[in-house]
């Protein structure tokens, strides 16, 4: 919907072409028994179109083609052939089409369109704000998260950036410049690599330089029952030693003890805490990617009933286990937190192979630690920065193109969530507000951008940065609406520390029931907030524009 | 009775008192009739720590003898001085604050105990604290109360052609829990009253509690008709109502009962309107608990919020288990009916359940609230408590002699107002720009309701009031929050009125968990504190005259 306005302002307007169009139509509201709207559908290369003919004010609803996660037909009813649709960012839309054949059309068209089946036929491909080619490329250059180790302080008497992954040979997954600590041997980094699943070897996430303790992301190793690697267990050794403040360092295995023990039979696993020196081992048990996926869509169904009363909502939400998946994500960061800000000491973190849970835990560990990621500017670094560069899998887990349903989960939207909840728990902690957050979830699914496109920074490389622009430059200029009026800087570097209890974990109203209007508060103080802001902005604007003048004319 | 024939022990030194956002500090511990006060022996700026035993609603005590211990355990052990025994007092109080008080000396700890037992249940009214509160800068010759029903009437001129003021409950006789006077159709004259309330239990005949302007149709309020086991009739209650609607050919009566529950009431003498005698009413019923229901899902709800423990289904099994969200939600969607068939349909309403003490006020006032833009300022609103709850008769006095801690039997407890004051926060936080008070205000009732230095919610009704001499010798708390410097404090920064009617959606995840009631005293609130004044803060920045800031920056 959002990039409906780009459209009609005209700005591309060749790439509206009307496929077919379909009068009559109604949409359902889908809690209330509310009248439903009657309208034309449109169909285009890239959006589904409602304007609603039955009210006076032109109303539009613009669906993306990539953000339909489901088109379901249902059975004739009186009024016509239902045509339920349900997206990736939870927008849910019961259309009813007046003939069956239309309806048959339309059907098919958008199974056609909202996952097609090669990368090259996504919208990003075809999205051309009419930039110029020079903007475009700077626009990929807008973040760079090389400039993040620089800002962490990097290179440093304990660690330096390598480029021996400069061509993805080290790890094909892996960014091309990797953080390894100073004293790691070349062939410690090439024997860590080859002893760790895909070749993700440990590398440096976060440094926190008030400690010294690192933050380190891995894949698990291929110890199976008793393989050991020496080179291996340097490298654990090296991050480590690279910390003067702590004598042991912590090794986190994301995944519940029994999933990491079922691998071992397949020759991986976890390590084993004999054969490393001074590490304390540590489960933490965030479930896998198979377990969140059918938990969200439990999650969903509780937010599809119709009038539900209190009791079965909250009965429903506690058996989708979703917030429960949440708080085990949110523990596991502020574990990392206090590991590093409290006992000073290093971790080096892993599931299995170290692009889902991992990219989680270890992003949230850095919001709680730093700052800087608490800004516009900082969590667009962090997510260039933990997922996107070491090799989060959005392609296939977002299910951008005809693929392995059973390789989708919604890992990111987690990531997102967590966020949120610690913007609840600190609303003056965090510079950007709940619309920053949906607006970058909303990107992620509808590849209008080549951010989220591909599996990895290989794959990226090869095509997306020649033909598709950066959602980041985009954000940036709008960023005027994604600020929080509360933000209070003075928090400074200050580390978060928030409750885990199981209260403060909430549904998240306005992801999940974001097109549901009716549920939100009707009033937002953040809207309130800006505005007046914006108006005492332009009033002292005004005032000393008048004062220069007056000053002029009298003097 | 004098106090101190309850205080065995007035002054303990060397007490440590701990208690939520402070360290724990050592001082004096002192025993007065009405409170307990605490002072900190080093830091002399501090101000004494000051408790109302009123607000004690539980109180455990732990004694242990460290000489029986220090036999037992330390084998070497001299360590220990002699004969050193020592006492845990836990007091858990009704705002649910829990604080503790370690108390040197085994006797000590038992007689301070027994006095806080003792002195906190005193029930004799006269010698509750109120009486003795003596501010410099209230006086007992202000008005006692905000407005009385005639005052009240006179400012209603749109209603003077139909309704009067009768007083013919002046002496209480025909209603003992109603004020001696209430607004009634101009039509029907004292007589027809008096008849009509013994029809009515507790002599709660019906009264207007609301006049909607646009659709001159009316919210009134009453008891239950006590047509019993053989359907007793009344003319004169009949014809009371038939003035109600006058002329329009619909009234609703809405019995907070299930219809079951109305039915069985008839057995013990109550019942409701049946249709062929109450022409043009028709009954709809709405089952709101009360009670002790409803004070055990407080206590539920308490409970829940305490647990420690870090399971998210636990923590959402109980909180479904209390019950509480449901009755919110069931309070909020009942009114939002009453306000629907005033204000969308234009018919009058009769709310009522059994007594008309609980249920029906709670359902009256919200929708009030949803309908009456005057209700939603903070004058207004605190008005509209003393009209539709302290001279309506709520019997604060029994509903409100214990909370969610107490282990005594219960009796009358029930947190109806508590209820009421959380659907006004929800309400607020759908519509926060809506009100113009602030959540402050509510947390602060809810506080006062329980225990307080004024009279205002002492005593069940009117004529308890009259008898005991509240007004004459307490002061008023709804006065005291009108001063200018608390009225500050109480108002809303973002207050915009708005006529319209502000429509709640009781869809259950737009109703939450009132953290800042059930959660104050927890590390959670200050974060909600802390932005509650960063946003008093932008918004008065925003308000001030433009050209003060340039002169500043001019200067």
């Amino acid at each position: 919907m959002y990039h409906g306005h780009n459209i009609r302002e005209g700005r591309w307007f060749t790439v509206v072409v009307i496929l077919n169009h379909i009068t009559e139509v109604q949409l359902l509201d889908r809690y209330t028994a509310k009248k439903p709207a009657i309208g034309t559908l449109y169909l285009t290369a890239t959006h589904l179109i409602f304007v609603e003919t039955s009210c006076n004010t032109r109303k539009e609803t613009w669906i993306i083609h990539h953000h339909i996660a489901t088109v379901e037909k249902l059975p004739l009813t009186g009024t016509g052939y239902p045509l339920n649709i349900s997206c990736k960012n939870f927008h849910v839309v019961h259309f009813v089409i007046p003939s069956e054949r239309y309806c048959q059309d339309v059907y098919h068209s958008l199974l056609r369109l909202s996952q097609p089946a090669k990368l090259e036929d996504l919208f990003a491909f075809l999205y051309n704000p009419k930039q110029d080619e020079d903007d475009r490329r700077n626009g990929w250059g807008f973040i760079d998260s090389a400039m993040d180790f620089k800002r962490m302080g990097l290179p440093n008497e304990f660690w330096e950036l390598t480029d021996l992954n400069k061509n993805y040979e080290l790890c094909s997954t892996y960014h091309s410049e990797l953080g390894i600590p100073k004293t790691a041997r070349k062939d410690t980094v090439l024997g860590s690599a080859k002893f760790r699943s895909r070749g993700r070897l440990p590398t440096l996430s976060y440094y926190h330089k008030e400690s010294n303790g690192a933050i380190c992301r891995c894949s698990q190793p291929l110890s199976g029952i008793s393989a050991r690697c020496l080179e291996d267990e340097e490298m654990l050794q090296a991050i480590s030693r690279a910390n003067p403040n702590s004598t042991f360092m912590y090794v986190v295995d994301t995944r519940p003890k029994l999933n990491a023990m079922a691998n071992r039979a397949a020759g991986k696993g976890y390590e084993n805490a004999d054969n490393y020196s001074n590490i304390r081992f540590q489960f933490v048990g965030i479930e896998n990617i198979h377990v969140m996926r059918n938990s969200l869509q439990k999650l969903l169904e509780v937010c599809a009933m119709k009038s539900p009363t209190m009791s079965d909502y909250l009965t429903g939400l506690e058996n989708s286990g979703w917030l429960r998946h949440i708080k085990a994500v949110m523990d596991a960061g502020v574990f990392l937190a206090k590991a590093v800000a409290d006992e000073k000491a290093s971790v080096l973190v892993h599931c299995s192979d170290g692009w889902d849970r991992t990219a989680q835990v270890c992003s949230l560990a850095s919001i709680l630690l730093d700052n800087f990621y608490r800004t516009i500017k900082g969590l667009m670094v962090l997510i260039e920065k933990e997922w996107i560069s070491m090799g989060h899998k959005f392609t296939q887990r977002c299910g951008h193109v005809d693929g392995d349903p059973k390789e989708v989960s919604p890992v990111f939207t987690q990531f997102l969530e967590c966020v949120w909840n610690l913007m609840e728990q600190y609303p003056c902690g965090f510079e950007y507000n709940e619309k920053y957050l949906l607006e970058i979830h909303n990107h992620v699914y509808s590849c209008q951008f080549g951010n989220f496109i591909g599996n990895c920074q290989r794959e990226r490389e090869e095509m997306l940065k020649e033909k598709t622009f950066s959602v980041w430059p985009f954000l940036w200029e709008n960023r005027q609406q994604y600020i929080n009026p509360l933000y209070k800087c003075s928090l400074g570097r200050e580390v978060l520390r928030p409750s885990t209890l199981p209260l403060n974990f909430k549904f998240w109203c306005g992801m999940y029931n974001h097109f549901d209007k009716g549920m939100q508060p009707k009033q937002s103080i953040l809207d309130h907030l800006l505005t007046i802001i914006q108006k005492r902005v332009e009033g002292e604007k005004k005032m000393t524009d008048f004062q220069r003048v007056s000053r002029y004319r009298f003097v | 009775m004098e106090f101190s024939e309850h205080i065995k022990t007035a002054n303990v030194e060397d007490v440590v008192l701990r208690r939520p956002f402070y360290q724990p500090t050592k001082g004096t511990l002192c025993v007065t009739g009405h409170h307990l006060i605490f002072s900190n022996r080093g830091g002399d700026s501090a101000r004494p720590f000051l408790l109302l035993l009123r607000n004690i609603d539980a109180i455990e005590k732990s004694v242990e003898n460290l000489l029986g211990y220090s036999r037992l355990f330390s084998s070497t052990g001299q360590s220990q001085r002699p004969s050193v025994s020592s006492g845990t007092i836990t007091l858990k109080c009704k705002d649910l604050c829990v604080l503790q008080l370690d108390i040197p000396g085994m006797e000590e700890c038992l007689n301070i105990a027994s006095s806080i037992e003792s002195l906190s249940s005193l029930e004799t009214v006269s010698e509750m604290y109120p009486f003795f509160y003596r501010p410099p800068f209230l006086s007992l010759q202000d008005q006692w109360g905000l407005s009385s029903t005639e005052q009240h009437y006179a400012q209603m001129k749109e209603i003077h052609d139909g309704w009067r003021v009768s007083q013919v409950n002046r002496d209480y006789s025909v209603s003992p829990s109603y004020p001696p006077a209430v607004i009634v159709p101009h039509s029907i004259d004292d007589e027809t009253l008096v008849k009509a309330a013994r029809f009515r239990q507790g002599g709660r005949f019906p009264v207007l509690c609301y006049y909607h302007r646009e659709t001159g149709t009316v919210i009134m309020r009453s008891s239950q008709p006590l047509s019993g086991a053989n359907r007793k009739r009344c003319r004169e209650d009949e014809l009371l109502l038939q003035a109600v609607i006058d002329g329009s050919e619909l009234g609703y009566i809405i019995d907070t009962r299930s219809s079951q529950q109305a039915q069985q009431a008839r057995m013990t003498g109550g019942g409701f309107e049946s249709k062929s005698c109450y022409r043009g009413w028709k009954r709809l019923h709405r089952q709101l608990e009360k009670g002790k229901v409803l004070q055990e899902s407080l206590i539920k709800l308490v409970e829940a919020c305490g647990d420690q423990s870090h399971s998210v289904d636990r923590w959402l099994s109980k909180l479904e288990n209390s019950k509480w969200l449901s009755h919110v939600q069931t309070a909020l969607s009942t009114a939002g009916l009453v306000a629907e068939c005033v204000e969308r349909d234009g018919h009058s309403v009769l709310v009522h359940g059994s007594e008309g003490t609980d249920t029906s006020l709670l359902v009256s006032s919200l929708a009030q609230l949803i309908l009456d833009p005057d209700s939603r300022t903070l004058a207004g609103f605190l008005g509209l408590l003393e009209r539709e709850w302290v001279q309506a008769g709520h019997p604060f006095q029994q509903r409100c002699a214990h909370s969610a801690y107490s282990h005594v039997r219960l009796r009358h407890e029930a947190p109806v107002f508590v209820l009421l004051l959380d659907c006004v926060w929800q309400l607020a936080r759908q519509f926060p720009l809506a009100m113009g008070f602030s959540e402050p205000l509510l947390l602060r009732l809810a506080k006062e309701v329980y225990a307080s230095d004024y009279g205002t919610f002492l005593c069940n009704s009117d004529q308890e009031r009259c008898v005991t001499g509240v007004k004459e010798r307490t002061h008023c708390l709804f006065q005291s929050l009108l001063r200018a410097n608390e009225r500050q404090h109480y108002s809303n920064p973002l207050y915009e009125r708005t006529e319209l009617a502000i429509w709640p959606s009781i869809q259950p995840p737009s109703l939450q968990l009132w953290k800042g009631l059930f959660l104050q005293w927890t590390d959670d609130a200050l974060h909600l504190v802390e932005a509650q004044k960063v946003i008093q803060n932008l918004v008065s920045q925003c308000h001030r005259p433009l050209n003060e800031k340039v002169e500043n920056t001019d200067g």
